[in-house]
């Protein structure tokens, strides 16, 4: 399992010189062919968690704090942009756009709250306000409530290749996916992830280097309640449906286990995760096991017993 | 707006109080003995209804009987979860115990769903306590009246064992300094474990109360906790008292929205924590751990 380190160490030369770029090949080679033996529209939902997963891993990776309400912004980007389609009938990438932007939005808002307090109380709060978000939901008249808004068109990607298409469909979110996974990379990578890396390990040190450590920690919060945003924009378009369920906090609660199962101090970590819990969900949800007491216990074994996830034990074990 | 309007409204929002204050205390303690945000208390107030409804549906265990055997049952469940789970996460990571109940909060709802369906299961009122009392502005509904008084009964019960007596001394010298209460021969392992026992016990028995009023169902519990969050970190985890005070008042905002802006009811326990976030960000009684 090839993954690039979050932290910027270099892994152990020699090996991962040439494995990597192998490795990550075959894993793109690997997306590309898998629409033609796998349901296309499975494998978009698949996607749009992927790059959730990877949003909320960008906030988790590089400050620590772990939000309890990133369906907030999954969820009211879904309806913002599958309303923007349906309603004013807006291009695809003018409603994505708009879904990213509300992430961003109310990413700042709840960031500037939540930020003030750490560790549990973050999680606490984050949780709260997600919850605010999904009750405000239920009352204003655009979100159909309990029906939810449905029959949002797709559209046409740069105004002639038809989405309704589930292969474009498909590739047009894997391109979107590969740009956020790339953004993230650049974001962690960057002086500004640097220093977000420094307020993490020690704050009062960042404090008194003079960094104002919250308006860090705001930006980052908003940039990754943005890609949510995308996630949950691209979610409603192509699956065609915005619920007040995409607020619930339950949807926050799979992302979490879906980053921490996958580990969150890799880049592949939540992408691995998230893939397989949607696996789980769909595919065990005929067979009549209950999946969630699966995941959970999934998840409990990985609390206790390998706490830098599945990739992050991979490339522990294998030195990759 | 009507005498009797308001005063409806009150009651209900010092019964959902007295069941935010019964969880809330019930964090406060788990938290203050096992540094651990017990996310899962929500499942095991919908444990304590289902086992109600079982004791019933399966033994014919009326209602009274309940009131005693389905906290006891939910305390088990605790205390075998403790034993074999929890106590692995003890230290100075107090993140580990929230994503590790969240682990459990999963498990145990999926059980619930898996085993006794998604529907509802109603629950009778006991014989004694239907019907109500008419005072001519108000009609009380006896259970209500119960119910309020009831749970304000176990919390200062509760508040005066911790605070007063040699048990609570022990408690609270365990909470304060585990290492050199060891040292003293307390055994604050067993300690810890009855502690997480007592916690969950008093949301099992929330659930008992609820069961009557609201339906039982594997879902019941799921919502109440971000609720009872809001709460705590508007009162700050640290006291007891405090905690349930802040539930109780707090349950009647939320009933006095309901009779003047309905829609705002579910939110307003939200919009009070930014509020207080924002003025002092450490809570009320702020305490950070």
């Amino acid at each position: 399992m090839a993954t690039i380190e979050v932290t910027g160490r270099k892994a152990s030369p020699g090996v991962s010189s040439i494995t990597k770029p192998v490795l990550w090949s075959i894993g793109l080679l690997v997306f590309l062919i898998v629409p033609f033996l796998v349901y296309p529209v499975f494998l978009v939902k698949m996607l749009c968690f992927c790059l959730f997963a990877c949003a909320f891993n960008l906030l988790a990776s590089t400050t620590g704090l772990l939000s309890f309400g990133h369906a907030a912004f999954f969820g009211s980007a879904a309806y913002t942009a599958g309303y923007a389609a349906k309603a004013w009938g807006v291009p695809f990438e003018v409603a994505v756009a708009i879904g990213t932007m509300t992430g961003f939005a109310l990413g700042l808002i709840i960031g500037f709250i939540s930020v003030r307090r750490q560790g549990l109380y973050f999680a606490m709060i984050t949780l709260a306000l997600a919850q605010l978000v999904y009750f405000l939901a239920f009352q204003l008249p655009f979100t159909h409530a309990d029906d939810g808004l449905s029959g949002i068109p797709r559209g046409y990607l740069l105004g002639f290749l038809s989405l309704d298409d589930n292969l474009v469909m498909y590739y047009t979110t894997l391109i979107i996916c590969i740009v956020g996974l790339a953004v993230t990379y650049r974001i962690v990578n960057s002086p500004f992830g640097s220093i977000l890396r420094a307020i993490r390990d020690n704050q009062p040190r960042a404090i008194s280097l003079g960094y104002s450590v919250d308006k860090y920690k705001i930006m980052v919060f908003a940039l990754s309640a943005a890609m949510s945003g995308t996630a949950g924009a691209l979610k409603a378009i192509a699956l065609g449906l915005a619920t007040v369920y995409d607020l619930h906090w339950a949807v926050s609660g799979d992302v979490l286990v879906m980053a921490l199962l996958g580990g969150t101090q890799t880049l592949l970590g939540p992408i691995v995760g998230a893939i397989l819990v949607t696996v789980l969900h769909d595919y065990l949800a005929e067979s009549g096991l209950p999946v969630p007491v699966l995941i959970g216990t999934t998840f409990v074994l990985c609390i206790l017993l390998f706490r830098d996830g599945i990739v992050g034990e991979l490339k522990r074990r294998l030195r990759l | 707006m009507s005498l009797d309007q308001l005063s409806g409204q009150l009651l209900v929002g010092l019964i959902n109080g007295s069941f935010y204050a019964l969880l809330a205390l019930g964090l406060s303690i788990i938290f203050g003995l096992l540094g651990i945000v017990n996310i899962a208390q929500g499942a095991f107030y919908m444990a304590g209804a289902y086992f109600s409804w079982l004791l019933l549906q399966a033994f014919g265990v009326n209602y009274w009987a309940a009131l005693v055997l389905a906290p006891l049952a939910v305390a088990l469940l605790g205390v075998a979860l403790e034993r074999t789970i929890i106590f692995r996460v003890y230290g100075p990571d107090h993140m580990s115990g929230l994503l590790l109940t969240l682990g459990l909060l999963l498990i145990i709802q999926g059980l619930f769903v898996y085993i006794f369906g998604a529907n509802a299961r109603p629950y009778p009122v006991p014989e004694e306590l239907r019907g109500g009392w008419d005072l001519s502005f108000v009609f009380l509904p006896k259970y209500r009246v119960w119910t309020v008084a009831i749970s304000i009964f176990v919390c200062l019960t509760t508040w005066f064992v911790i605070e007063k007596t040699s048990l609570g001394r022990t408690l609270r010298a365990a909470n304060e300094n585990p290492v050199l209460t060891r040292a003293f021969g307390v055994n604050v392992p067993a300690l810890m474990t009855f502690g997480f026992g007592f916690g969950v016990a008093l949301a099992g028995f929330a659930g008992v109360l609820a069961a009557p009023l609201y339906t039982v169902s594997p879902l019941m519990g799921a919502d109440l906790i971000i609720i009872v969050f809001a709460i705590v970190v508007v009162g700050g985890l640290g006291s007891i008292l405090g905690a349930v005070i802040t539930s109780l008042s707090l349950g009647i905002v939320e009933g006095f929205t309901k009779v003047f802006y309905p829609q705002g009811s579910h939110m307003v326990i939200f919009v009070i924590m930014i509020l207080v976030l924002l003025v002092k960000p450490a809570g009320l009684l702020g305490r950070e751990r």
